[in-house]
């Protein structure tokens, strides 16, 4: 196995399990299946007509478009060539698209469908390089010039292959482990993307030692809807697709993804925590339109369940009265509830991305699924901490995976050495220089530590945590995280480093606190006429107190009581830049931009105005305007805080 | 809009495949409409505009066949009759949907738009009261078809959904999608747009443009939204106290003074 490539993986379980299904569409209704060997043909045809058309070893290849079986088997065919596959996020608007297109000198893509061909097009001035469109679902196209379908593209393959039959498998041959076999782009919290150079082994590595971890086998059955451009994606439905030879299926669009899910039952199963907060939210809007009967039972049952659930899923000892009472509680709530998530069949789930709620982690596994937390990064190819069976904590994100070494760096850093750290950043042997020391270990920007005996804790992006005047440590994202556990706040950024108190800014979420206005007969217009409601205002004063309460008890962090809050009046967007593809917030940009508000927060004003400009879907720009209202919090002493909450 | 223009352009307009004659239609002493003459090319998006009461909806119900016009000749490739009956209109290929929704609200998404395929079974009721033989082939056949439709719209994720719960705009989207399913040559769309917020005009605006274009649908409809029609419209028959006020291209419409005064209005 050690000298694996991707490509060498895929032939080889074409020839071991050629008749097994190894990708999966719902396309017109149905799930269609291809076994391995089909795919093993299918790529061979890809990568004979990228060859045709005159793509050549080292070359990169852009895929953009959601989960399709053909753009996931494109890297494999670009692989095969000794190519480069360069995933990129499909809603990003074209702007976005010429930054990476210029920087990875794309000459060839393959996109999904007319959207994202028009979004290239439009990139095209500013990128002589880009010579060959190739596009999957011919609809709306039928009149556009200079852009090939992908079944044209299979076709040429098909003729060229006849031609040169010795072709495909020696140019197989020619490729090493040690090529680089696909380039992932940083979100870019802070400056421009950079491009992750990885090998083919450094992902095969990590992918073997998750799935030795986990017990994968080729019987596993995930859904592929996250986007192909993220690292964990590319973990879980490529690289550990080709290591364990499991079955990945392709939903049939973004709004059907509940659907599939519950129609495929997948065994293993990736979230971002966001994606579990929203089935959360939409299991409780749904329960309390239920009789009073279901809601009784509802009720009862979760609160056993957050009793004894967790200990019962980790084996450990639990009276007998209270197993019954568990099982009793699965027959009637868990395992429907599990049906209606699509979660019957899993064994094991992941969440990674971004902190999770202790809250929302104990009720998934509560009731029966085994959710775990997953830590790592694009440079490392999402696989640094895992969390073992039995010994999962909510706090932390699990021990060295196989194969990794961790250390704390002087500064708290946590710094990683192992095979699946990148090669470099392409074209920035600055930036690979300033990651990676010169004892090999790689530098993640995380503050980090070490925990209950090999547990790793990450409190915080390093370079964001600050200080208050007053010399307490402010770290933003704890306190943004603890306040995003509550379902009515969607986004958080709070303020504080070299001020002598934090405020922050709340986006609240649309769907839950929607709901919650609804029910209480409170009319509203939109996000901006309901983030400006008073009661608005005072249930989320009651989370943020909530939050300080819980602060009051951490010692250094009492200080990062949040005193001053406002509710925005717009979302913050990855199409504003606010946000980046992955949701994460760029605090610097935020500040910059909205530094009025910030102003107004700690010059004690009450209400303050702002006009802001957005950017629609269709990629027009209009203006929002509002008066924003300013809350005060209360803050709690660390001894009187029980009397006063 | 500058892509799409350029590919009706290319789209390329044919014959005439509907002549209105001098229809004059009236009921008991009011006249809905008097001596209206025009026709409709294949392959072309053709609006009818004018104010509220102008006569637009009548002129739709009698092109198929749900009034009939007490004068005038109606030609539809090249058969003319006095009148058309909406039996005959949807069995020649017309099919439309209406300006206040008409769908059945219990049924669920899917089995709404498998009713528009009703006209292309041939099974008889026992046949398809035990789904054997020619019933099963043609289910599985429309069924097939009906989810070229779903994809075609865009509303894989509500398939199963009953229509009653759907948004207003949701439920204009399956409404087309019936339509659709007819497989018509000429389609009549009442008012497709009325009360869609703007994300939701663009996206149907998208999809009557993609129907015409990859489908080759003739499409006549009514639409109060200006920019819409003007945009996407080959050719445009004004309509005012069902009279016949202007007729011609966006930019000829446009220019009409009558048109003008009637109907975008002068200033006050």
């Amino acid at each position: 196995m050690n000298e694996a490539t991707f490509p060498r993986l895929l032939l080889e379980h074409a020839k071991l399990r050629g008749n097994r299904p190894a990708t999966r569409e719902k396309d017109l209704g149905i799930w269609q299946a291809w076994t391995w060997s089909q795919v093993a043909a299918e790529v061979r045809a890809l990568a004979c007509g990228l060859a045709a058309h005159g793509f050549r070893r080292g070359m990169h290849l852009a895929i953009i478009g959601d989960n399709r079986p053909r753009l996931y088997w494109s890297m494999a065919a670009a692989q095969a060539l000794g190519g480069i596959a360069v995933p990129m996020y499909q809603d990003a608007p074209a702007a976005e698209f010429v930054y990476v297109l210029g920087d990875a000198e794309i000459a060839y893509a393959i996109v999904e469908d007319q959207e994202q061909v028009d979004k290239v097009i439009e990139a095209m001035p500013e990128i002589p390089t880009l010579k060959h469109i190739y596009y999957d679902d011919p609809r709306g196209l039928r009149n556009y010039q200079a852009v090939t379908s992908i079944d044209r593209l299979l076709e040429d393959g098909r003729h060229y292959d006849a031609a040169h039959p010795d072709f495909f498998d020696a140019e197989v041959a020619k490729g090493h482990p040690d090529d680089v076999s696909i380039m992932l782009y940083t979100s870019g919290t802070t400056g421009k993307p950079k491009g992750v150079c990885q090998t083919h082994r450094a992902f095969i590595v990590s992918a073997q030692g998750g799935c030795s971890f986990d017990k994968l086998t080729p019987d596993d059955s995930i859904l592929s809807y996250l986007p192909m451009a993220w690292v964990g994606d590319h973990l879980f439905s490529y690289a550990q697709w080709l290591v364990a030879g499991f079955t990945i299926n392709c939903p049939e669009s973004a709004d059907t993804v509940m659907t599939d899910l519950r129609e495929i039952g997948p065994t293993y199963y990736f979230a971002p925590p966001r994606i579990f907060e929203n089935l959360l939210t939409q299991v409780m809007i749904r329960m309390e339109d239920a009789s009073a009967v279901k809601r009784w039972l509802f009720r009862h049952f979760t609160g056993v369940a957050r009793r004894v659930g967790p200990e019962i899923v980790d084996r450990k000892p639990v009276s007998i009265i209270d197993r019954l009472r568990y099982a009793l509680g699965d027959l009637l709530v868990y395992g429907p509830l599990r049906n209606v998530l699509g979660m019957s069949r899993i064994r094991v789930a992941y969440t990674a991305g971004a902190a999770i709620g202790p809250d929302l982690f104990r009720f998934y596994r509560s009731i029966g699924v085994n959710l775990k937390q997953l830590y790592g990064s694009t440079e490392t190819c999402a696989y640094v901490c895992l969390q073992p069976d039995g010994g999962v904590k909510f706090d932390t994100v699990g021990e060295a995976a196989p194969g990794v070494e961790i250390r704390i760096g002087d500064n708290g850093e946590v710094l990683v050495r192992g095979p699946m750290l990148l090669k470099e950043y392409y074209k920035r042997p600055d930036a690979t220089a300033e990651s990676i020391d010169a004892g090999g270990f790689f530098h993640t920007g995380d503050a980090g530590v070490f925990v209950d005996g090999g547990q790793l804790k990450i409190i915080d992006r390093a370079k964001d945590v600050g200080k208050l005047a007053t010399g307490a440590m402010f770290a933003p994202n704890y306190i943004e995280n603890k306040l995003k556990f509550f379902p009515h706040i969607k986004e958080a950024v709070a303020f504080g480093n070299g001020r002598d108190h934090v405020c922050a800014f709340i986006n609240i979420d649309m769907g839950s606190v929607g709901n919650w206005a609804e029910r209480r007969g409170i009319a509203y217009s939109g996000y901006t006429d309901l983030a400006a409601k008073a009661e608005v205002y005072e249930l989320i004063r009651e989370c943020v107190e909530q939050v300080n309460t819980e602060l009051a008890q951490e010692g250094e962090l009492a200080d990062s009581q949040v005193r001053r809050f406002l509710i925005l009046h717009k979302e913050l967007d990855p199409d504003d830049d606010e946000l980046t593809r992955t949701r994460k917030v760029r605090r610097g940009f935020i500040a910059e931009k909205y530094a009025v508000l910030i102003d107004a927060l700690y010059a004690g004003r009450t209400v303050q105005h702002i006009e802001t400009q957005v950017k629609f879907e269709d990629g027009r720009s209009g203006m929002v305007a509002a008066d924003l209202r300013i809350s005060e919090a209360r803050v709690f002493g660390q001894r009187d805080t029980r009397k006063a909450a | 809009m500058s892509l799409s223009s350029s590919m009706n352009n290319e789209r390329g307009v044919g014959e005439i495949i509907l002549q209105l004659d001098s229809i004059s239609l009236a009921f008991g002493g009011i006249k809905a409409l008097s001596e209206i003459s025009f026709d409709v090319r294949e392959h072309e998006i053709r609006a009818i505009i004018g104010p509220n009461g102008a006569g637009k909806s009548s002129m739709l119900n009698v092109i198929n066949g749900v009034y009939r016009p007490q004068q005038g000749t109606i030609a539809f490739h090249g058969q003319v009759r006095r009148d058309m009956n909406t039996h005959h209109a949807a069995a020649q290929g017309i099919a439309r949907t209406f300006q206040n929704i008409a769908l059945f609200k219990g049924m669920s998404v899917l089995d709404n738009i498998m009713s528009g395929r009703n006209l292309k079974m041939r099974a008889t009721l026992v046949e398809q009261a035990i789904y054997w033989g020619r019933a099963r082939r043609e289910e599985l056949e429309n069924r097939r078809r009906v989810e070229e439709v779903i994809d075609f719209l865009e509303i894989q994720h509500i398939r199963k959904t009953p229509v009653g719960r759907l948004p207003y705009g949701l439920q204009k989207r399956v409404e087309l999608a019936r339509a659709l399913a007819a497989e018509p040559t000429l389609l009549l769309l009442d008012e497709p747009m009325a009360g869609m917020n703007v994300e939701e005009k663009q996206d149907m605006c998208r999809f009557v443009l993609d129907v015409n274009e990859q489908y080759g649908t003739t499409i006549v409809l009514i639409e109060h939204d200006m920019g819409v029609v003007m945009d996407i419209s080959d050719r445009v028959v004004v309509l005012d106290y069902g009279k016949k006020i202007g007729d011609g291209t966006p930019d000829e419409v446009r220019a009409n003074q009558t048109v003008i005064d009637a109907y975008l209005g002068v200033a006050h």
